[in-house]
């Protein structure tokens, strides 16, 4: 069990203010696998990656990577080989770079302190732009961009990372279905690769279609394993009517 | 006229302020950019102002003008502001903006106080400490222009040094963080940067107009290039030759303050630039629209006849 697990939480609690908003989550993720996480609006997915990657604070609990070696490390330790996409990114759209910058952008984390993109890294960016579909954008400012092809620029500056574990924070929210079938095509690619793939997903319809495991969230873990195990009605009805008496407010 | 300009030109006191001030406007357009672009002019003025008090107790405490001792009041109290606005925005419901004002408006008059009340003391008199208001670049010194200049290429190898990760800072400070790169020391270097920087144009520009040499320079810029290197270049090159002809034209007259036509010329620059930039300009973008409305115009007539 513990050699395929490629992350693993340990008694996660997170909270914001008094009331916690995760509470003892235990949970692993296994490598070479793309993982579902679903739970509703305010269920706490975005903060189990943001405390994964160490943008929150967690109150108690632990959060352990492995190495290539297969040795637990911490998020600190491995930083360049997971690659974040956030829900919202919320950048200035007006500031003066173009998308062939963003995407390169991807590469500063290998390159380390002070050291200056090489043309192997240019290379790099330049492949991945094409992979999402975009290569004919490369020169353009970014707020000359749709949302949808926003989206896809910023995959493809976690693409240019060349990450081990890819955490995706609904990286199919507002995009057409073309656009799904380019974002999923290039996780499943990673996947094969071997790769671990993290996806935020809200489309319950199409669950069983793009992924091998899943794990409900709604505060506390309600349910986590492969989908045809695990995916039922049952569980979603639990995971989304659940009673959140030491959640929301009052 | 024309001798009268090479004259001035070839005079010693003019060359070494234009230098001074040349430099000055080259690293406040080069820093102001990132300053800028991070959504924070305001902050530029909210540090001037409050530097103020600590340039007049410093002054009280050594009774003499030292130029590094004033200059270390002024970091001091500035970074007091900079805590105390941290702390409000951190602690109240108040938000950024309203902060920064109410903490610049405050360690202004705090400063004109203490400036006042050591107005009578002679030594007071004749430092001219009133310089630090609307600054007074004709009496710089050649040891003032040496500094200065060091002080410049530190900034300037900063810049060139972290050129990535400030880049990368600046547009995405999460993505900055999660790639490993310390956003407390990012922050740290870009915050000193932008104090230096005031702090050496205070004396020859002043606490009032600072912070438009912050700001104009990178707004110029921005108008004429979508790349951030660019835009980092020209907003240097715009702030260097504000100050030289700034100089130039203060130095033309009697009682011309240099400080303020420094304003006025990059305010120029970036009038110009809003109106005559190829791409984003006001003018350009009315000629593309009318190319457009012509072209559709007669496409749609065309539409209207096929059909008829
Ligand atoms: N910065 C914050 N400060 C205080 N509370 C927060 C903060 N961020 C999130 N919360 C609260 O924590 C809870 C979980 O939020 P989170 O963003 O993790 O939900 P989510 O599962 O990602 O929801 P969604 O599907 O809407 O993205 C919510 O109740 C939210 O209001
Ligand atoms: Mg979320």
């Amino acid at each position: 069990m513990k050699k395929e697990s490629a992350i693993q939480i340990d008694k996660l609690t997170v909270a914001y203010e008094a009331q916690p908003v995760l509470l003892n989550i235990s949970l692993a993720f296994k490598k070479g696998k793309m993982t579902a996480i679903v739970g509703p609006n305010g269920a706490g997915k975005s903060t189990m990656i943001k405390a994964m990657l160490g943008l929150v604070e967690p109150v108690t609990g632990e959060v352990v990577y492995q190495d290539v070696d297969q040795e637990a490390v911490s998020y600190k330790e491995l930083k360049n080989r997971i690659a974040y996409v956030p829900q919202n990114t919320s950048v200035d759209w007006d500031f003066p770079t173009t998308v062939r910058d963003v995407v390169l952008m991807g590469r500063y984390g290998h390159l380390g302190w002070f050291k200056r993109p090489k043309n192997k890294d240019r290379e790099i960016a330049r492949q991945m732009l094409l992979k999402v579909g975009l290569p004919s954008f490369a020169s353009r400012q970014i707020s000359q961009l749709s949302g949808g092809q926003r989206q896809r620029v910023f995959l493809a500056r976690a693409l240019a990372q060349e990450a081990d574990v890819y955490i995706m924070d609904e990286p199919l929210a507002g995009v057409d279905m073309k656009t799904e079938h380019i974002i999923m095509k290039l996780l499943k690619q990673l996947v094969a690769e071997g790769k671990t793939v993290l996806v935020v997903h809200h489309d319950l319809q199409t669950v069983e279609e793009y992924f091998d495991d899943i794990v409900f969230i709604n505060q506390e873990v309600i349910a986590a394993g492969p989908v045809d195990e695990t995916f039922d009605k049952q569980t979603v009805k639990k995971t989304y009517h659940r009673d959140r008496n030491l959640g929301e407010g009052e | 006229m024309l001798i009268e300009l090479f004259t001035i030109l070839s005079d010693y006191t003019f060359q070494l302020v234009a230098l001074g001030t040349g430099i000055i406007g080259l690293l406040s357009g080069v820093i102001g950019t990132y300053a800028t672009l991070r959504k924070e002019s305001l902050l530029g003025d909210a540090l001037s102002h409050a530097a103020l008090p600590g340039i007049g107790l410093a002054f009280v405490m050594i009774q003499r003008k030292e130029l590094l001792f004033l200059m270390i009041g002024a970091i001091v109290s500035g970074l007091i502001a900079t805590a105390l606005i941290q702390l409000i925005t951190r602690k109240t419901l108040v938000k950024l903006d309203s902060a920064l004002s109410l903490v610049l408006s405050s360690f202004f008059g705090l400063g004109l106080v203490v400036l006042t009340a050591i107005q009578n003391n002679p030594n007071a008199q004749q430092a001219g400490l009133q310089s630090f208001i609307f600054g007074q670049a004709s009496a710089m010194l050649q040891r003032d222009v040496q500094l200065i200049a060091g002080v410049g290429v530190i900034l300037l190898t900063l810049v060139v040094l972290f050129w990535k990760e400030f880049k990368c800072y600046t547009f995405d400070p999460m993505f900055s963080r999660t790639l490993g790169f310390s956003s407390k020391v990012i922050e740290f270097i870009l915050s000193m940067m932008i104090v230096l920087t005031i702090i050496i144009g205070l004396e020859s520009v002043g606490v009032i107009l600072i912070s438009a040499l912050l700001i104009g320079p990178s707004i110029a810029a921005r108008q004429w290039s979508h790349r951030l290197s660019r835009v980092v270049i020209l907003a240097g090159l715009t702030g260097f030759f504000s100050g030289v002809i700034g100089t130039l034209v203060s130095s033309m007259g009697d009682n011309i303050p240099t400080g303020p036509v420094i304003v006025v010329v990059v305010s120029l620059f970036v009038f110009a630039s809003l109106l005559f930039a190829p791409k984003q300009g006001l003018i350009a973008r009315r000629i593309r629209k009318r190319e457009k409305q012509k072209h559709f115009l007669t496409r749609l007539n065309d539409l209207k006849e096929g059909q008829s």
